[in-house]
């Protein structure tokens, strides 16, 4: 692998020089591995020109979703999802930390794995995105005319929320379940039971076709394993989800070895038009639970937590035709299902082999009853009933695979570093592709729909040895991308990411552009605490609470000058941006706040929390650049000693 | 009368752009004969101070002439509606007051006779297309460079922009 890289850096080093000394000649000299003017030409956006393509990207570890353009390979923003963001003061003011609420209390960061895009006829619509918390696990959903987190639901009964939140053809729910089976209701119970007392759960979240609200539609109790990703079917298979599983062993310790005994783990398929059924017939059972539902609302500017105390379980033995198993070698990660909704493509990490159930078979063989067993009333289909066929050892650790939409299928080979191409029905490799190093999830615009866009393939690089200076242990995972129009990969770009990335969804810029909200309109701001014009600026005192309804325009703010706060005092600064043009945000920030500043959209109301601790007089100002005279936009509040006879006052040059 | 353009296209002022902007503003003031008090920057340039002054001097000997540059190219004033005049009260106050007041000099200079001071198309397009004024027409760019602090783009509707206009004229008739 090394010497291959090596070769591979020697080689695309000796083209981009001959290239430079010699322009004029053809970049033959590559050896066919980089056409490098050409490759840079293709990733090239001139300034004043857009990117084709949006990217978004899980920030892993980071909690937060980054947003790129392709094929330029650009970072535009870093959206704030589960985590704290200081510098839009997300999970800091008092507006955004309720999205942050749950039934453990306040989790101001998560594990951010899959974003998936809503759609609507099995298409990306431009609508939302939602995104996974994977350790607390939680489901947000991004609005994709802000691009803002617009809501966070919790999923009860879960532990460890990975397979998730992949999306039915038209955004009907979004699913999570749970990577760690544990009891349900969760309690106390002794880790040797695991086998007798622990359950996994798939979770059914809908989402309104309007106002995207999730709520928690039902759970599905199934055996104890490892729930790892899954994929909603389409066309013919629209009606179904599939879930991977690893842990069909029911281990829970030294897993690695405990959890890789069995040939074959399980794809799990679950009828949610038959669950709809089953609810309808009322043979969901109501379960206590405690979980959050929080929501942000562009009118009022704030979000509101709100727990949920119970939950619709289904018991698959109670409800026949509700879930199979797909017997599926071995410990399967992925569970990738083709645009046409026939194929089902079982990634066996630990196998060489990728294995392809066919849909069609899989309803003959339901029909049939074909099975090899039944566990806790899951009938197990038999393996040579619902397999279309076999990738035969194509790499090492296949993961994931996503569609190009003209009947070719690429995989991810963790171990061997590579993207795979083969064709989906004849099952036949037909290029491959190094990557730098391992990678994980690979991207294609709208690969896992009905109709992807094609074009560029991403490859979401584990480890970068080599590609980036060693500025520290930790290098930027690096992203890839290839040209994927022709015959064969061809290698472009790579660019740094954020975090660990996961999985990223992409979509033509063009259905993010018309859907763009420019400014808050502020005759629409309904925060209760908002000063919508100059003259409604004030101070009130309420016990030791001290609101300043304030203001800011290029170049002031209002009021700029406050006192009469005393030491002790909780002081909120409700700050209502009156600039109705676009890309006019202020910012506020107080000396020795404790928390963050305020970033505050044009025409949006954000309130900052300070508890000034001594007296003194403390300077404030504007933090975003907003003008000539931004330096100028600043103020002071006095702050005197508890009990003292200062009288609250303000003002805004004389008044 | 041109067709309703809510969002007239305009240059987005920030950054370098505004600084670029004032230094020519402040250039321009210079030059000038709109008694400014704030011209105290000179310029060494005294072709392109000449030639602004030219344009200015030109297009200053009536403001009630100009029509300002944007969207308005024509208004038809009849007798003054006291029920618009009262809508373009309230759009006043929520989009202006925070730097125009009508008696005194705040941010931005105070309003009252504004209508005895300049066209009627100059005011709308003035409140509709501020960035592109102070760009383009010497008294948009007289007046920023004595103000110095451009004047905010908060989006009004042509509507709403005709409605601010008969708020001035019953003030400035009642006064």
């Amino acid at each position: 692998m090394i010497h291959f890289i090596k070769k591979y850096t020697a080689l695309i080093l000796s083209a981009a020089f001959t290239f430079a000394c010699t322009p004029q000649r053809s970049n033959n000299e590559a050896g066919g591995v980089m056409n490098v003017s050409n490759a840079a030409s293709k990733v090239y956006v001139a300034p004043g020109n857009h990117d084709e393509f949006y990217a978004f990207m899980s920030g892993g570890f980071s909690g937060q979703i980054s947003v790129y353009g392709l094929p330029s390979g650009r970072l535009f923003r870093v959206i704030p999802v589960f985590s704290q963001d200081p510098e839009k003061g997300y999970g800091y003011n008092e507006e955004t930390k309720p999205m942050l609420q749950t039934s453990y209390g306040f989790v101001p960061w998560d594990d951010a794995h899959h974003p998936e895009l809503s759609q609507t006829d099995g298409v990306p619509d431009g609508r939302w995105i939602f995104i996974n918390g994977n350790n607390t696990p939680r489901i947000a959903r991004v609005d994709l005319s802000t691009f803002e987190t617009a809501e966070i639901i919790e999923i009860p009964n879960s532990g460890g929320n990975h397979s998730s939140p992949f999306i039915t053809a038209n955004s009907e729910y979004v699913v999570a379940g749970t990577r760690f089976s544990v009891p349900i209701p969760n309690e106390d119970v002794a880790l040797d039971q695991y086998k007798e007392k622990y359950k996994g759960s798939l979770s059914f979240i809908s989402v309104d076709q309007e106002s995207g609200d999730m709520d928690m539609a039902f759970q599905v109790l199934v055996p104890g394993y490892d729930y790892d990703l899954a994929h909603a079917g389409k066309g013919q298979s629209h009606g179904w989800v599939f879930f991977t599983t690893y842990n069909t062993e029911q281990s829970n310790t030294l897993k690695e070895i405990g959890a890789s005994q069995n040939d074959k783990d399980f794809i799990a398929a679950v009828n949610w038009k038959k669950a709809e059924e089953y609810l309808a017939q009322g043979k969901a059972k109501e379960m206590p639970a405690s979980y959050y539902n929080n929501e942000y609302s562009d009118e009022t500017h704030s979000a509101t937590a709100t727990q949920k105390k119970s939950v619709k379980v289904l018991i698959p033995e109670e409800c026949p035709g509700l879930v199979y198993f797909l017997p599926t070698p071995k410990s399967p990660h992925g569970v990738d299902v083709d645009p046409t909704g026939e194929y089902i493509v079982g990634n066996g990490k630990l196998s060489a082999d990728m294995s392809v159930h066919s849909f069609s078979k899989m309803m003959q063989a339901i029909e049939n009853e074909d099975f090899e067993t039944t566990i806790d009333g899951i009938p197990v289909l038999k393996y040579e009933s619902v397999l279309d066929g076999i990738v035969k050892q194509a790499g090492l650790g296949p993961l994931h695979t996503e569609f190009d939409g003209k009947g070719n299928a690429y995989t991810s080979f963790f171990i061997s570093s590579e993207v795979v191409k083969w064709k989906v029905d004849s099952k036949e490799v037909v290029d491959r592709a190094p990557t730098y190093y391992s990678i994980g999830h690979l991207m294609i615009p709208g690969g896992d729909s009905q109709q992807p866009f094609g074009k560029y393939l991403v490859a979401l690089n584990k480890i970068t040895k080599d590609r980036y200076l060693p500025t520290g242990p930790e290098l930027a995972h690096s992203a890839q991308l290839y040209d994927i129009s022709g015959d064969k990969m061809e290698l472009l770009l790579d660019f740094p990411t954020i975090g660990e990335p996961h999985y990223a969804q992409a979509l033509p810029a063009e259905l993010v552009k018309p859907r763009s909200v420019k400014t808050f309109k502020l005759s629409e701001n309904h925060h209760p605490h908002a000063a919508k014009k100059e003259n409604e600026a004030r101070v009130e005192r309420n016990g030791n609470e001290v609101h300043v309804y304030m203001t800011s325009i290029r170049s002031h703010f209002a009021p700029d000058n406050i006192e009469g706060i005393e030491v002790g005092d909780k002081v909120y600064f409700h700050l209502t941006n009156l600039e109705q043009d676009w890309d006019v945000p202020h910012g506020l920030s107080i000396m020795g706040a404790n928390n963050a500043e305020l970033l505050v959209m044009p025409g949006q109301t954000e309130t900052l929390l300070w508890e000034p601790q001594k007296a003194g007089v403390y300077p404030f100002y504007c933090t975003d650049f907003c003008s000539a005279l931004h330096q100028e936009m600043q103020g002071y509040a006095r702050v005197s000693s508890k009990g003292s006879s200062v009288a609250l006052s303000w003002k805004t040059g004389n008044k | 009368m041109k067709t309703l353009n809510n969002t007239p296209k305009v240059l987005k002022i920030s950054g370098n752009l505004v600084l670029s902007l004032l230094f020519s503003a402040l250039m321009f003031g210079c030059g000038s004969n709109a008694g400014n008090e704030n011209a105290s920057t000179a310029s060494d340039n005294t072709e392109q101070t000449q030639e602004n002054t030219e344009e200015l001097t030109e297009e200053l000997t009536d403001p009630m002439d100009n029509k300002g540059v944007g969207p308005v190219d024509h208004v038809d004033l009849g007798p003054i509606d006291v029920t618009m005049a009262a809508e373009g009260k309230v759009i006043f106050e929520e989009n202006c007051t925070a730097c125009h007041q009508l008696e005194d000099r705040y941010v931005g200079p105070a309003l009252k006779e504004i209508t005895a001071r300049r066209s009627p198309e100059w005011i709308m397009n003035m409140i509709m297309n501020p960035n592109e004024m102070v760009q383009k027409d010497p008294v948009a760019k007289a007046l920023l460079a004595e103000y110095l602090s451009p004047m905010a783009n908060q989006n009004i509707s042509r509507e709403d922009a005709r409605r601010i206009l008969e708020y001035f004229r019953s003030v400035d008739e009642v006064k």
